[in-house]
């Protein structure tokens, strides 16, 4: 049974239809990339997964389980499991970074403090930003920011990460840092589903990539396959316009 | 006119008088305190629910709506009489000083509602997406995410509604509230000269609404710290 699975989602920002019958399976600890030109649903994808655009039809099974996404109890059930990181990293502004961290956690999910702490110390050292702990996100760096959200995300200790153009905003000096912290997750073990223009981390990290145009999948395999001899002629346009340049 | 304020001074300023100026500029302090803070409280409910997008509270959101647009364009006056008439039949011993307060509340709550509202649209939407996804309930997301960013909005005009809301008590003075400008006016029937009766209520309006813009400015100054040490 795959971990998590999706059979044609389909979702509209007013009468737009953004995500059009997308269907994809994906198994315990695989990393599956999404890619595609701007605007094809990549990121409206994992924001309909965790429900930030509800879905308009379709269905989201999460370990086997049909997720509602009008059910409040279901949606949080859900949001324990999953995690996402955005492009923006959102931190809470008025919030340090440990508390950041930690905030959801010990509030949320009512973990001991001590032991929350313990563990947000842990992921901010993983992600090297243990000395910024005391520091507010509008004293650091993009890059450092999106570590410091990686972690929030970590805190939570979900069973799938979503990653949603995590390293889109950053200075290109920043984007190694971020994508090398990701690099370290995926060692982990951790499922993730990744949306990234970074080809060549794409190709390097991930078990599958998903081709997606126009709000729907064109083509699943593996990265090898996708990078190198795409079956779908879009597949080809748009890598070989990618690698091109 | 100088020769008539120094003749006059000696019984102005009596033990008497000063007790009854300072009980006035305690009622008018006292009501814009508690106009101001219950108006706050109010306020901070009814932009709340305008904010929500949740179902079940649409139709307090019109209410909410409602009320705001309909209080901010009645006159303050015309609120103080519409209270006053609509409380003494119902509760006959009720005091002026009370059915005074009353209206403020219902004043300042439409004010302010409208100042905190604009502070919790400044925060930006994806604030709210990360407590969401981080599954904050609605209130959690107002008390931790939204209003302590907010605050920095919220509280200039927060600070220059209720200074102005100082000198604005004068008008419940009219209904036969003893604040300040109707203490000033008793002075006066008196015969005590108007530049004398005035003159002190001037002094008094200014040391109650300076310190409050002072308190303004300090706390403006420590929020804008606390967020960017």
């Amino acid at each position: 049974m795959p971990q998590l699975e999706i059979r044609d989602l389909h979702c509209s920002y007013g009468a737009e239809p953004v995500l059009r019958g997308v269907s994809l399976a994906i198994e315990r600890g695989e990393i599956v990339s999404l890619i595609g030109p701007s605007g094809s649903g990549k990121s409206t994808l994992l924001r309909a997964l965790i429900g930030l655009n509800a879905p308009s039809s379709g269905e989201v099974l999460l370990d086997g389980q049909r997720i509602d996404y009008r059910d409040r109890a279901s949606l949080r059930s859900l949001r324990e499991r999953l995690s996402i990181v955005f492009q923006q990293y959102n931190l809470f502004q008025n919030m340090t970074v440990l508390r950041n961290v930690m905030i959801a956690p010990v509030s949320i999910q009512k973990r001991p403090r001590g032991e929350v702490e313990t563990s947000a110390m842990a992921l901010l050292e993983k992600v090297g930003m243990a000395a910024k702990r005391d520091a507010y996100p509008d004293e650091l760096s993009g890059g450092q920011q999106q570590r410091v959200a990686i972690a929030r995300a970590l805190a939570l200790q979900p069973q799938i990460l979503l990653l949603d153009e995590v390293t889109s905003a950053l200075d290109p000096e920043r984007v190694k840092e971020v994508l090398d912290t990701i690099r370290a997750l995926a060692r982990d073990g951790i499922t993730m589903l990744i949306v990234s223009h970074e080809m060549a981390f794409v190709r390097e990290v991930s078990n599958r990539v998903v081709m997606m145009d126009q709000g729907k999948v064109i083509e699943i395999g593996e990265p090898q396959q996708i990078f190198t001899a795409p079956r779908e002629s879009r597949t080809r346009d748009f890598v070989g316009k990618i690698l091109k340049h | 006119m100088l020769q008539r304020i120094l003749t006059e001074a000696p019984e102005f300023f009596s033990t008497y008088n000063m007790l009854f100026l300072l009980e006035a500029a305690g009622r008018t302090l006292g009501m814009t305190l508690i106009g101001c803070s219950i108006g706050f409280a109010l306020g901070l409910v009814l932009a709340a629910v305008r904010g929500s997008s949740s179902r079940p509270l649409a139709p307090f959101r019109t209410l909410s709506i409602i009320y705001v647009e309909t209080f901010r364009r009645i006159p303050f006056l015309v609120i103080l009489f519409i209270v006053l008439y609509a409380i003494q039949p119902v509760f006959p011993d009720a005091s002026l000083t009370l059915i005074a307060t009353v209206a403020i509340c219902l004043l300042s709550t439409a004010y302010l509602s409208e100042i905190i509202r604009a502070g919790l649209e400044s925060v930006p939407q994806q604030q709210l997406e990360s407590a969401a996804v981080l599954n904050f309930g609605p209130l959690r997301t107002l008390f931790s995410v939204v209003l302590p960013q907010a605050w920095r909005v919220i509280l200039p005009p927060a600070v220059a509604f209720a200074v102005m809301f100082i000198k604005d008590t004068a008008l419940a003075s009219h209904m036969g509230v003893v604040e300040l400008t109707f203490a000033g006016k008793i002075f006066v029937e008196r015969g005590f000269s108007p530049a004398l009766g005035f003159g002190a209520i001037l002094v008094l309006y200014f040391a109650l609404s300076w310190p409050l813009s002072r308190l303004g400015v300090h706390l403006e100054k420590r929020l804008a710290a606390a967020r960017n040490p």
